[in-house]
């Protein structure tokens, strides 16, 4: 019951997602005691802001069938609001709070402007125009470099609490030191699953399934009385807030922020694939999704390099399986779940369900 | 009674319609509100003509995609790997043939170049084919799937030229022939822009003389304007756009090597970077038109390079300011294609 309500109704409906699911809940909680070393943690905690951006994307995309090449502009944003804020103003909570509101405020009147002047017009302009508008952002943070420290991006110092030198217990907990990088970590993990929650939330709404509506049949559920152009606002303003809100995560575990870890347009397509590989339409998936593909980014590379000295012998395999090719791979399972299984992971995973029952 | 003789109107009473020019007067505008700008008369003759060079190479890239666009309402988000692919392609030939590209004459600078862009359309060609049965043909008419699909290509696409050709900068300097400038006056204008506008030029002619005066041209401006009218007429308008697809491709082939000349580097992002350009560009046209298309390359080259020498750290905006400001005058372009 409580399960239910705290997933507003909308349950895994698979037996493998929901083991897969709590297995990836488990696995950030444990990841600090289980796998000790920074990069696991890293990783980690590059899967709980992706699953907030992917999700807020998902909002776009797979509810309300609107294409975005402008969701990392609002992501960046966020970061630089952080960066920005704690960098002029000292690692203080207000600073933080300051950073968050001023960034939280563009987004909303970026998306509210893109939104109302755009999203009128067909599918196919949209994306083009939101591809213009981010590029020409990206450049503009790169030139503004008095603020936004250019290519080289910002370093800043969080707050006490947060910082790798604040120690709670001189003790270590089960041989883990329990320093603010732990603190921070957690508090990564808590607003990921708050906000993953909250999204759950509004997609299962009344709200959600006119979305919904939309993306099924936009000419009916105007018929039905819905303005269709306020709704596709609204949904693009909240999932603009909820990439924001992931930008300003990335900051604050990062301490740092630069055009390449937040606004470039890899990103957006490494988004555009989680979202997809893992599942359209089912905020489910883009935990999957993130959690897949950036496990693949980080630890496939090390598989492949094995593989490709294993065929170091045999010239194109040999390139084909180089370890910075591991894009080339997910490229084609993306390509391939586009038209081969749409609904991507979970979606699969809950039809097999179905035809067991 | 009825008159013995009704009146016929006459056939030249019939309603034409007038061409309409005016988007043709903004070239010679911009370009004339440049002159006071840019200071002196020899500077804005160079940028003038950077400006054309580079509205010319867009032009041959763009050309092809807004006829797919307007043809099957496909709109291919990967047109930049074919782009990607000929100016690699060109490192290549244009590599093997040193002797020839460093030779002083123009003949056997041509020898080596003309291979090298004869190479890439057919090589662009050819993958366009495996690109639209692969990629575009199952997924016709759901613009959601197309987008995503064709960004996907483009990212299989790049990852494959990386595989072959490896993912850092390739040079590609320009044959010695083609290196250096010409004097007008005081103003220097390079040999390789003079060249670029030619060949652009001629691209456009053959492809206006195709669309205007053959049969298959007049099947495809019919297909732009109703593709469903053509179709119960009895035409196979998909094998047309098949052709159309693969033409586009190849022109995008060769419209990459003229790129890479021009930036005399090549690398696997380039076709990804240009694609921003190339929306612009036909945004600008009206989607589905050529001659609009030509009009808004020439305007994004002219204005990238004022701009550019004006305000360096505007340039970008500047076509997206100049898109802002077309569509407010036409919303759907120089050129509106009837049914959208």
């Amino acid at each position: 019951m409580i399960s239910s309500r705290l997933l507003s109704g909308d349950l895994p409906r698979s037996r493998v997602l929901a083991v897969l699911l709590l297995a990836i809940l488990a696995g950030l909680l444990l990841t600090p005691f289980a796998f000790p070393g920074a990069k696991a943690l890293n990783v980690a905690a590059k899967i709980c802001v992706f699953i907030v951006l992917v999700s807020s994307f998902d909002l776009l995309l797979g509810y309300t069938g609107i294409v975005s090449f402008a969701h990392t502009m609002f992501f960046g944003i966020g970061a630089y609001g952080v960066a920005i804020a704690l960098n002029r103003m000292g690692p203080t909570w207000t600073g933080v709070a300051v950073g968050v509101a001023a960034a939280l405020l563009l987004s909303l009147v970026l998306s509210l402007l893109i939104g109302l002047f755009s999203l009128r017009v067909k599918a196919m302009f949209y994306a083009m125009i939101t591809l213009a508008v981010a590029t020409a952002f990206q450049t503009f943070a790169s030139q503004l470099s008095e603020f936004t420290g250019g290519e080289d991006g910002l370093t800043f110092k969080v707050p006490e609490l947060l910082s790798p030198g604040f120690s709670l217990s001189e003790q270590p907990f089960l041989g883990v030191s329990l320093d603010g990088r732990l603190i921070a970590f957690y508090l990564l993990v808590a607003v990921t699953l708050v906000l993953f929650l909250l999204m759950l939330r509004i997609v299962n709404s009344p709200f959600g399934r006119v979305l919904q509506a939309i993306r099924e049949n936009a000419f009916r559920a105007e018929a039905l009385g819905y303005r269709t152009v306020v709704y596709r606002t609204y949904s693009n303003v909240l999932s603009a807030g909820f990439a924001t809100l992931a930008g300003a995560l990335l900051a604050l575990w990062l301490r740092y922020n630069g055009p390449d870890t937040s606004l470039s347009f890899e990103i957006m397509i490494d988004i555009l694939l989680m979202v997809v590989i893992g599942g359209m339409g089912t905020l489910y998936g883009s935990v999957i999704g993130a959690t897949l593909f950036i496990l693949v980014q980080n630890y496939l590379q090390d598989l492949m390099k094995l593989a490709s000295e294993g065929m170091s012998k045999v010239p194109l395999v040999r390139d084909l399986l180089h370890p910075d090719r591991w894009l080339l791979w997910l490229g084609i399972l993306f390509v391939l779940s586009v038209y081969r299984f749409p609904t991507g992971i979970v979606g699969k995973l809950r039809v097999k369900a179905r035809a067991k029952a | 009674m009825n008159p013995a003789t009704p009146s016929i109107p006459a056939l030249d009473a019939l309603p034409t319609v007038r061409p309409d020019r005016i988007p043709l007067l903004l070239l010679p505008v911009l370009a004339l509100v440049a002159i006071p700008l840019t200071g002196s008369f020899s500077t804005w003759v160079t940028l003038t003509f950077a400006g054309l060079a580079m509205g010319m190479i867009i032009f041959i890239i763009a050309s092809g995609l807004t006829l797919v666009f307007g043809l099957m309402d496909v709109l291919n988000f990967g047109h930049g790997v074919f782009i990607t692919l000929g100016a690699f392609l060109a490192t290549t030939v244009l590599g093997r043939m040193t002797g020839w590209t460093e030779s002083e004459s123009l003949a056997r600078n041509l020898l080596a170049v003309l291979p090298a862009m004869a190479a890439a359309m057919v090589v662009a060609g050819g993958v366009g084919l495996a690109f639209e049965r692969l990629i575009i043909r199952p997924v016709y008419g759901q613009p959601l799937k197309q987008i995503m699909i064709t960004m996907g290509g483009m990212i299989v696409g790049v990852e494959l030229i990386k595989v072959i050709w490896g993912a850092q900068a390739i040079p590609l300097p320009l044959p010695a022939a083609f290196r250096g400038s010409l004097l007008f006056g005081d103003a220097a204008v390079e040999k390789y822009r003079l060249i670029s506008v030619v060949v652009g030029l001629c691209v456009f002619a053959v492809m206006f003389w195709v669309l205007s005066r053959t049969k298959v041209g007049l099947l495809i401006r019919a297909g732009v304007q109703d593709r469903e009218m053509v179709e119960s007429l009895g035409y196979r308008i998909g094998r047309l756009f098949i052709g159309v697809f693969v033409a586009g491709s190849a022109l995008a082939g060769l419209g990459g090597v003229m790129w890479g000349l021009y930036q005399q580097t090549v690398t696997p992002e380039m076709g990804g970077q240009i694609n921003v350009l190339l929306f612009i560009v036909i945004i600008i046209g009206g989607m589905g038109s050529v001659g609009g298309c030509f009009i808004g390359s020439l305007l994004v080259g002219l204005m990238a390079n004022y701009v550019g020498f004006l305000a360096p750290k505007v340039a970008l905006f500047s076509n997206i300011l100049l898109m802002v400001i077309v569509l407010m005058w036409r919303p759907e372009g120089l050129y509106p294609m009837g049914k959208r």
